[in-house]
């Protein structure tokens, strides 16, 4: 299940001056970055520093109050199809697992044949099989949320923006997820995550970008901010001191 | 629980759709509660059915009411007992071929403490005065209906007009004899009633008959057809029939034959010598 | 208090002799009341979902009105839906007035606020848990209403419920359209009140008691049958 067909790819993503403010308050302040295709991409920062709001305004989901989003590839027209994205507190409708992947490819008017064996697969795929028939709501926070990604995988996304996803998970339903990610990121979907947790980004990150009080502070490969952080603040987060 | 809903809605529209075929004959009759609550109706209209095959729907209102729905078309046929308010409607085209069809006459109840003293009395008129005079509970349909036209000429005769002490001792229910009745009997006042109401009414309390006889208490009923000139869509045929059997013999015999505790409640016109 | 317990009296012998005119009468009850039940919701849910979802100029301003139209008179609506589908009237060629029909349309104009009113809120509510998911995963206002609705449906359900309630519960509006003519447009309620104007209390208490029996059948095989399903997920 490939997320890429180079004549309909969306990314490049370019963010020009990026703002968003709320009650004359500036939360993203003139962000400028450029995603591009093959990396894994984590936004890092403490709470407070605008990741999730970036991840937001980049995936579509807020309107910002100045500056632009802009998908350069040359499938960007169908870029709203091309996305999707996990949030931090798992949203499944009252119904069966298996419904809930399909609901979003019956929504796009995916034939019956089509949707049910994808379905099927990446049930298989993400290790939820037995939980089909299952409803939603009664599997654990570990099984919802990668029920929440086999769902976006389903679509077939180029992008997949997770915003905090194992942050209300235990250790062991976060490596769970962690290794979904992997796995997702392996067949071409471009990974764009947030997280406050470093241990987390060493694992999973090819590139880093550090966000604070709504700055673009660093943005560096992995193991160039990991090993050599051009900023205080970005040293201080990768000390543990910076709070908020 | 799709299947919840869809029992609902599929429920619904079967209930909708079932409904038994009303394709058979009907008119509507407007009337008075009088007529309907006394069961009169009830009784002598399944008569006519069985006769004729055309079934009488009948709408008890108010006399204004009901002359309000016929004259809007909302009705084939009206009764009513308010000489006056008929002859008006006739006379403005609204109804046709007016018959009298049948009388009974209008009773004073009251409390049997009777704190005006007017039990036994044959003059309504003064014994309307003698309550007003000693400012005893009165309750009024003060609605537009024929008993309450009647009650008007009767104050009028008795040269008192309680208007003016509407929410004191003089009450203005404006509703039908039932609920008037039962105001009256939960406050032990006086109120003027018909007799077929009044025979077949269940919650009387203290209330019993205080004056009766009096000629002004005499109380006609009249029937008329829609106007179908006026609306074309009135079943004038079938309006025709109920009315013409109403003053047949056959009607006029169901009607005196409708008794309650063996008092005939309504006397078809034309029966008493010593009434026309 | 002896019609109270005469009342009681009558309801039971009604009920297990299965009384026929009582039977005519609770079967119109329901034909009635539930006919305008589900037409109410399939025009009342739409419009609450569109009122929680959709944003619009006087959205607001709408929301404010169906909530206050909750304490609509019935009687005025009686009132209004007579004048309309009187002979005189816009709807006079359709011969609904005195017929089972007119007392649904009464019924419906009473109940599709509250339908519209209580479902609104509930979706709103759920709205703000699923917009941002649903928003995601590309769904379009009127799907997403849908699926609100769906999900929501245990919720809905009192909303529903409510509804039932007011409309059996009603008569000011079904004995102006409907002329509370026998066998044809009487009701539970109307019954009750002629029965009440005839002075006979102890009838008039029985069939209130038989209606508040028929009420709690109802709400109490909802409310079971969907904590059944609830139960099953």
């Amino acid at each position: 299940m490939s997320g890429s067909n180079p004549s309909a790819a969306i990314l490049p993503l370019e963010l020009v001056d990026l703002t968003f403010e709320v009650s004359g308050r500036r939360l993203v302040d003139g962000i400028s970055a450029r995603l591009e295709a093959g990396s894994r991409t984590l936004i890092l920062g403490t709470n407070g520093a605008g990741k999730s709001l970036t991840l937001r305004l980049a995936h579509g989901l807020l309107e910002p109050t100045a500056g632009s989003v802009r998908w350069c590839g040359p499938g960007a027209a169908d870029a709203t199809r091309r996305q999707a994205m996990v949030f931090e507190q798992t949203v499944l409708l009252r119904r069966s697992a298996a419904a809930n992947v399909e609901y979003p490819l019956a929504a796009r008017g995916v034939d019956r044949q089509t949707r049910r064996a994808r379905v099927a697969e990446v049930l298989a795929r993400t290790g939820l099989t037995a939980l089909a028939g299952r409803p939603a709501r009664v599997l654990s926070a570990g099984e919802r949320q990668r029920l929440s990604l086999a769902r976006a995988w389903a679509l077939e996304p180029e992008v997949l923006f997770l915003d905090e996803p194992t942050a209300s998970l235990d250790p062991s339903a976060t490596r769970a997820v962690e290794d979904l990610i992997l796995t997702i990121g392996a067949s071409d979907t471009k990974i764009v995550m947030t997280s406050h947790d470093l241990a987390q980004a060493r694992r999973l990150a090819d590139e880093v970008w550090f966000l604070h009080a709504g700055n673009l502070l660093e943005r560096a490969s992995a193991q160039a901010f990991f090993e050599r952080p051009e900023s205080e603040k970005g040293r201080a987060f990768l000390r543990g001191e910076l709070l908020w | 629980m799709v299947g919840a809903g869809r029992l609902i809605v599929s429920l619904g529209v079967f209930c909708l759709a079932c409904s038994p075929a009303h394709e058979e004959r009907f008119i509507t009759l407007a009337s008075t509660t009088s007529t309907e609550n006394s069961g009169l109706l009830g009784a002598i209209l399944p008569e006519f059915q069985a006769r004729t095959g055309i079934e009488v729907r009948v709408v008890a209102v108010g006399t204004g009411q009901a002359l309000g729905l016929a004259r809007r078309g909302d009705a084939d046929v009206v009764m009513v007992h308010d000489r006056d308010s008929e002859d008006r409607f006739v006379s403005a085209g609204w109804g046709v071929e007016r018959v009298d069809v049948m009388y009974n006459d209008f009773v004073l109840v009251g409390p049997k403490s009777d704190p005006a003293g007017i039990g036994g009395w044959r003059d309504a008129p003064r014994g309307l005065a003698r309550i007003a005079e000693v400012r005893a509970p009165f309750v009024s349909r003060g609605d537009d209906s024929g008993t309450w036209k009647a009650e008007r000429r009767l104050w009028k005769a008795s040269g008192i007009d309680p208007s003016p002490d509407s929410g004191t001792w003089y009450s203005e229910s404006g509703s039908g004899m039932g609920a008037t009745l039962n105001t009256a009997a939960g406050i032990d006042a006086y109120t003027l009633t018909d007799r077929g109401t009044w025979l077949s009414f269940g919650n009387r309390g203290n209330l019993t008959i205080l004056v009766e006889g009096d000629e002004r208490l005499f109380n006609p009923y009249g029937a008329m057809l829609v106007n179908p000139a006026l609306h074309p869509h009135v079943k004038a045929a079938d309006g025709r029939a109920f009315i013409e059997w109403i003053v047949s013999d056959e009607g006029r015999a169901a009607i005196s034959g409708f008794q309650i505790h063996g008092e005939t409640l309504f006397h078809p016109t034309g029966s008493n010598p010593l009434r026309p | 208090m002896n019609e109270v317990s005469e009342g009681f009296r009558t309801a039971f012998s009604m009920l297990v002799g299965l009384d026929p005119q009582l039977v005519e009468i609770v079967a119109l009850s329901l034909r009635v009341t539930l006919s305008a039940l589900a037409i109410a919701c399939v025009i009342g849910f739409p419009v609450g979902g569109a009122l929680a979802l959709l944003r619009f100029p006087g959205r607001r301003v709408l929301a404010v009105i169906f909530d206050a139209l909750m304490g609509f008179p019935p009687v005025v609506a009686g009132l209004l839906v007579y004048l309309l589908l009187s002979r005189g009237g816009p709807g006079g060629s359709l011969g609904w007035l005195f017929t089972p029909k007119a007392m649904v349309v009464v019924q419906v104009v009473i109940i599709a606020p509250i339908i519209v009113a209580l479902s609104r809120r509930v979706m709103v509510d759920l709205w703000e848990e699923y917009e941002e998911q649903l928003r995601s995963l590309g769904v379009g206002p009127g799907r997403a209403i849908l699926t609100l609705l769906w999900d929501g449906r245990f919720s809905l359900l009192t909303t529903v419920l409510a509804g039932f309630g007011r409309a059996i519960a009603e008569v000011g509006g079904v004995i102006i359209v409907g002329g509370n003519i026998a066998h044809v447009t009487r009701v539970m309620t109307t019954a009750i009140a002629l029965e009440t104007s005839r002075g006979d209390l102890a009838l008039a208490l029985a069939l209130g008691i038989i209606l508040m029996v028929l009420s709690l059948l109802v709400n109490g095989t909802a409310t079971l049958a969907s904590s059944a399903a609830r139960n099953a997920g």
